[in-house]
C-alpha cells in the first residue's frame, strides 16, 4: 500500500498561461537573486539618510577590530614578527573577502529562524531555488560599509609595504579576494545547511565565520600549530588570506608547503563551494522529509 | 520584592530553555577565546608586564572577557530589543499602568538573564580556557565573592545604560541607530577589544572612567587581584556610583516618557 | 483494503473501488488524464519520526503518522473544502500536495506533476495562500512583492497588468498597495496575499484557513471573490477552513480528515446527516416561558425541536441540520410571542467528533 511508484512524468497537460521552460538551476537562481537584490536596494534606498548612518555604523563596527591591533602597536614593534604594514596586508585581504561574502550572504544564518517560524515554507512553493531566496533575502547594501574598511586597509598595507611587485604578486589580491571571498561563503552555506538539523545553532556558524576571519587578521605565527593546520587542511580558510598574502609577502608560512600552493585559492573554494551545495542539499531534503 | 523575584526567576528560565543556543554559543566563546589566547600570548611575548599583567594574567583576562560577555551584555542584547519594540508598538502603555514599576520589573529580569547567562555561558569557556591555558586563578578564596560582587554591579550598569537606549526609542523613531552606537561603545571601552590599562595617554583615562568600564575591566581587576581593601571599596563606589547616576537617569526619561505617552492618549 | 471509512461512499462513492492498489500503475495513467483526476492522491502516506527526550539522556523515538493512506481525486474547476480538527493531517496534506513535504508512500499527482520531485515546475501552476504566514515579503509594500512575483514567474507584462487591476479592484486593495505588509490588518493581508497567488494565473489554488480571524465584511469579500474566481477561470480551488460557512457557501464538496485518515467524503448536506448534527434556534420571547415543545411534523415521535438552554425569556433550540428552518420558524412564530430569533450553524469540531465517536 505505501508502495510510492516512480513514475516518469509522461502526464504532461499544457502548460499554464505563460509556459514554464527548463531553465538551468544556477542561472535561474542568480537571476531569482539578484531580482530580490534590487528590490531591497531599491527599499534601502527610499531612506538615504538612514542608510548613510548604517552605512557609517558598519564601517565604524569593523574598524574597531583594527583599532584594536593599532592600540597593541602602541605598545610593540611587531606581532609574532610581523610588523603592522604586514598584518594590515593579511587584515585587509580577509577583511575584504569577508566582506564582499556578508554582503551577499548575510542573512543565511537566519535559515533556522525560518525553519522554526515556519516561513521557510512560503520559500519552497515558488519557482526559483530555496538558496537563491535565503541569501538575497534583506539584501543589505549596508554591508558596504565592512568592504570599504577592508579595502581601505588594504590600501594602506600596498602603499607602506616595500614589495617587489611582480604580476603575479599583483593578480594574487584580487584573486585572494574573491576566491577568499567564495570560501567563507561555503562556509555561510554549509552553516545553514546544519541549521536545518539544529534550529538554534546559527553562532556555530558564526564562530567559523567571524570567528575565522579575526583568526586571519593575524599572523599565523601567532597561533598553535595544530591550529594552523586545521584552518589549512580542514577548513580551509587559509587560502582566503594567509597563503596568498605570505606569498606576496615572501615569507615562510608555518606548515610545510610549497609556495605554489598560493595559488589554488580559486580551486580550493571551488571544491568548498561544491561540498558546501551538498550540505545544502541534503539539509533542504531533510526539511522536506521531516517537516521541520 | 517578591513579584520581582519571579520575575527574576521568569529571566533565567526563559533562557534556559535554549539549549541548543547555549551550546552554541559556548562554542563560539571557546573559539574566539582561543583566538584572543594566542593574539595575547604573542603580545606579552614581545612586552611581558604590560598593562601590569603577567602572561597568565593577560590570559585569564581573555577568558574572563569571554565568561562575562552575555552576562555583562558588552555588546547589548537581551531585553531592550522587546522593550524597544514595546514602545515602537506602542504595548508600552499597558506597562505604564502596571502596579509594578517598570524600570524595575526589567532589571530583575535582566539579573535573571544575566545570572542564567553566567552559569550557561560563562562557566564552561572559563573551564576550557583553564583545561589549554595557565590561568590565574584567585589565590584567596575571599576573592571570588569579591568579584561576583564586581560583576552584579557590572550587570546593573550594563542594565541601565540600555535602559537608557530603549528609553531612547520615545523620541526617536526607531532604535537601531541608538541600539548600534550603545553597542559600538559597550565593545570598545568595556575592555573587550583589549584591557583598558594599554589604551594610552588620555584615552586610556576617559576610557577608564567611563560606566563602560564597570562592565569587564573591573571585575577582571577584581578577579586578578589588583584591587584589595580600601581599593576594592574604591572601585564598589565607582561602579554603585555609575549604576546610580545612570539608573536615575533612566528614571527621569521614563517619566518623561510617561507623561508624553499620557498627553497623546496611550 | 477499504480503510476504515464509513462515509467515503457518500455521493463519489465511485471511487472508492479504485483504491490505492495497482503497482503496476498503468490503469492509473489514464485515469490521471481523465479530467476528474486533476489531483489524484492514492494511498499517500507520511510518517514523522518524533523523537522525545526520555530521561536525561536517552531519547525514544516513535512514529507519528501524520497522514494514514490517503486517496482521492479532484476534478479541474471543482472547488473543495478539506476539513478536520487541528492536527488531523490538513497541512500535511497541502504542504505534500505543493511539493514542500515529500509523501513517505503512495502516489501523489498535481496537473499530472509529481509536487515533490518536480517542486519548482508545479510552482508556476500552482497559487498558495498559507493563513497564519504570509508569503509577502513582510517590511516591503504590497506593490513591491507584486513586482517581484511579476518577475520571478516571468508573468507577461500584459497579464500581470490585468490581473493585478482586476484583483486590486475586486478584493479592494487599492489604498493598500504602498502601504509595507506589516501595517496591513490580517483581513488586509489575507487579501493581499490571495491576490499574490493569482498573478500568475494559477489552475490550482490552495488555501489554509483563507478567513482565520478576520472580520465579516473581509470573509464576505474573500468569498465573493472567491467564487467570482472559480466560475470565470475555472480555477480549482482546496481550501482548509474551521469555517463552515466557507464551506457551505464555496464547497459542492467537502472531505474530513482526521487521524490521517479520510472519513467522508461528499456534500456538506450529507456530512451534516452523517455527523447527525444539529443546528440551533436562539429564540428570543416576550417573556419567561417554559421551554419551547413542537411535534414531529409527520406524528413521529422524535419532536422536531429540543430546548436545551433557558435563560429568561431567552431560549436554545437544537433541530436536525439536515432540516429547514423556515417551518420551525413559522410554527414557533404561530404559537409563542416571538421578539427576536437567529440560527447558529454546527461546529465543525463537534460535527466532527460525533462521527468520530459513532465509528465502531
Amino acid at each position: 500500500m505505501a508502495e510510492s511508484v516512480a513514475v516518469p512524468a509522461d502526464e504532461e497537460r499544457e502548460p499554464a498561461g505563460f509556459a514554464f521552460e527548463d531553465r538551468p538551476r544556477l542561472l535561474e537562481g542568480f537571476r531569482a537573486y539578484g531580482l530580490i537584490m534590487a528590490m531591497w536596494v531599491r527599499s534601502t534606498m527610499a531612506y538615504r539618510a538612514s542608510f548613510a548612518m548604517t552605512l557609517f555604523g558598519d564601517l565604524a563596527v569593523t574598524a574597531f577590530d583594527f583599532v584594536t591591533i593599532l592600540l597593541m602597536f602602541t605598545h610593540v614593534d611587531a606581532l609574532g614578527g610581523y610588523s603592522l604594514p604586514e598584518i594590515a596586508l593579511l587584515y585587509g585581504l580577509s577583511a575584504t573577502a569577508f566582506g564582499v561574502c556578508d554582503l551577499l550572504l548575510g542573512s543565511m544564518d537566519r535559515v533556522g529562524g525560518r525553519v522554526r517560524d515556519g516561513t521557510l515554507d512560503t520559500l519552497l512553493v515558488r519557482p526559483v531555488p530555496v538558496l537563491a531566496q535565503v541569501a538575497a533575502d534583506r539584501f543589505a547594501l549596508r554591508r558596504l560599509g565592512r568592504i570599504t574598511q577592508g579595502l581601505l586597509v588594504l590600501g594602506y598595507a600596498v602603499a607602506c609595504l616595500d614589495i617587489a611587485w611582480t604580476p603575479l604578486k599583483v593578480l594574487m589580491l584580487p584573486m585572494t579576494v574573491i576566491g577568499g571571498a567564495a570560501i567563507f561563503g561555503a562556509v555561510f552555506v554549509a552553516g545553514a545547511a546544519f541549521q536545518f538539523v539544529a534550529q538554534d545553532a546559527s553562532e556555530v556558524q558564526n564562530s567559523f565565520t567571524y570567528g575565522g576571519t579575526t583568526l586571519l587578521q593575524y599572523p599565523p605565527t601567532v597561533f598553535a600549530k595544530d591550529l594552523v593546520r586545521g584552518v589549512t587542511f580542514v577548513v580551509p580558510l587559509a587560502f582566503a588570506s594567509w597563503l596568498p598574502a605570505l606569498y606576496v609577502l615572501g615569507r615562510e608560512y608555518p606548515v610545510d608547503l610549497p609556495r605554489w600552493v598560493a595559488f589554488l585559492s580559486p580551486l580550493v573554494a571551488a571544491g568548498c563551494c561544491g561540498l558546501a551545495g551538498l550540505a545544502w542539499r541534503a539539509g533542504l531534503r531533510s526539511y522536506r522529509s521531516t517537516g521541520s | 520584592m517578591r513579584l520581582y523575584a519571579v520575575v527574576a526567576a521568569g529571566g533565567f528560565r526563559r533562557y534556559a530553555t535554549y539549549r541548543t543556543a547555549t551550546a552554541a554559543g559556548v562554542f563560539t566563546n571557546t573559539v574566539f577565546g582561543f583566538i584572543m589566547a594566542y593574539t595575547y600570548i604573542a603580545l606579552w611575548n614581545e612586552r611581558p608586564q604590560l598593562g601590569g599583567y603577567d602572561t597568565s594574567q593577560a590570559l585569564t583576562y581573555v577568558w574572563l572577557g569571554q565568561a562575562l560577555l552575555m552576562a555583562s551584555a558588552l555588546m547589548g542584547g537581551g531585553f531592550e530589543k522587546e522593550l524597544v519594540e514595546r514602545i515602537r508598538t506602542g504595548d508600552v502603555a499597558v506597562d505604564l499602568y502596571r502596579p509594578a514599576d517598570l524600570q524595575l520589573w526589567w532589571l530583575a529580569a535582566d539579573l535573571g538573564r544575566a545570572a542564567f547567562h553566567l552559569l550557561g555561558r560563562g562557566v564552561v569557556p572559563m573551564f576550557l580556557g583553564a583545561l589549554a591555558f595557565d590561568l590565574a586563578f584567585p589565590g584567596s578564596l575571599w576573592t571570588w565573592p569579591a568579584f561576583l560582587l564586581s560583576v552584579f554591579l557590572g550587570v546593573v550598569v550594563s542594565f541601565a545604560i540600555r535602559y537608557l537606549v530603549a528609553m531612547s526609542a520615545f523620541w526617536l523613531l526607531d532604535g537601531a541607530g541608538a541600539t548600534q552606537m550603545a553597542m559600538l561603545a559597550g565593545l570598545f571601552f568595556s575592555g573587550m577589544l583589549l584591557p583598558l590599562n594599554l589604551f594610552p595617554g588620555l584615552l586610556g583615562e576617559v576610557a577608564r572612567a567611563l560606566p563602560w568600564s564597570s562592565l569587564l575591566q573591573v571585575p577582571a581587576d577584581v578577579f586578578l587581584g589588583k584591587h584589595i581593601g580600601w581599593g576594592l571599596a574604591g572601585v564598589y563606589v565607582f561602579q554603585a556610583g555609575w549604576a546610580l547616576v545612570l539608573l536615575g537617569a533612566g528614571r527621569l526619561l521614563q517619566t518623561a516618557a510617561t507623561r508624553r505617552v499620557v498627553v497623546q492618549g496611550g | 483494503m477499504d480503510r476504515k471509512n464509513p462515509w467515503g461512499r457518500g455521493n463519489r462513492g465511485d471511487h472508492s473501488d479504485q483504491g490505492p492498489t495497482g503497482s503496476d500503475g498503468t490503469t492509473r495513467e489514464s485515469t490521471d488524464m481523465a479530467d476528474d483526476g486533476f489531483i489524484s492522491l492514492d494511498g499517500v502516506e507520511k510518517v514523522f519520526e518524533v523523537r522525545r527526550r526520555a530521561g536525561l539522556l536517552r531519547r525514544e523515538r516513535h512514529e507519528v503518522r501524520a497522514v494514514d493512506g490517503i486517496s482521492f481525486r479532484v476534478a479541474r474547476g471543482e472547488m473543495v473544502g478539506y476539513i478536520g480538527p487541528n492536527g488531523a493531517g490538513k497541512s500535511t496534506t497541502i504542504k505534500m500536495l505543493t511539493g514542500i513535504l515529500t509523501p513517505s508512500g503512495g502516489r501523489l499527482r498535481v496537473a499530472g506533476i509529481d509536487p515533490s520531485r518536480e517542486r519548482t515546475r508545479l510552482a508556476h501552476r500552482i497559487g498558495v495562500v498559507f493563513g497564519q504566514r504570509t508569503t509577502l515579503w513582510w517590511d516591503l509594500p504590497l506593490r513591491d512583492s507584486y513586482r517581484l512575483m511579476h518577475r520571478m514567474y516571468r508573468i507577461p507584462d500584459r497579464r500581470y497588468r490585468e490581473n493585478l487591476d482586476r484583483c486590486v479592484e475586486l478584493l479592494d486593495l487599492g489604498q493598500l498597495l504602498e502601504v509595507p505588509v506589516r501595517q496591513l490588518s490580517l483581513g488586509q493581508r489575507m487579501r493581499g496575499d490571495i491576490a499574490a497567488a493569482l498573478l500568475h494565473d494559477p489552475e490550482v489554488l490552495y488555501l489554509d484557513e483563507p478567513t482565520i480571524g478576520l472580520d465579516v465584511v473581509s470573509k464576505a469579500k474573500v468569498r465573493q471573490f472567491l467564487k467570482e474566481l472559480n466560475a470565470e477561470r475555472r480555477t480549482t480551488v482546496l481550501l482548509t477552513t474551521h469555517d463552515l460557512t466557507d464551506i457551505e457557501q464555496l464547497c459542492g464538496r467537502v472531505m474530513v480528515i482526521d487521524h490521517g485518515r479520510l472519513m467522508y467524503d461528499g456534500s456538506l448536506t450529507g456530512l451534516h446527516e452523517v455527523g447527525e448534527s444539529e443546528r440551533m434556534l436562539v429564540v428570543d420571547l416576550e417573556s419567561e416561558l417554559p421551554p419551547i415543545r413542537l411535534e414531529s411534523p409527520d406524528g413521529g415521535d422524535q419532536p422536531a425541536l429540543r430546548a436545551v438552554k433557558v435563560e429568561g425569556p431567552r431560549q436554545w433550540l437544537a433541530f436536525p441540520a439536515a432540516a429547514s428552518a423556515a417551518p420551525l420558524v413559522a410554527r414557533i412564530a404561530a404559537d409563542y410571542p416571538l421578539v427576536d430569533l437567529s440560527v447558529r450553524e454546527p461546529d465543525i469540531e463537534a460535527v466532527i467528533a460525533r462521527m468520530y465517536a459513532s465509528t465502531p
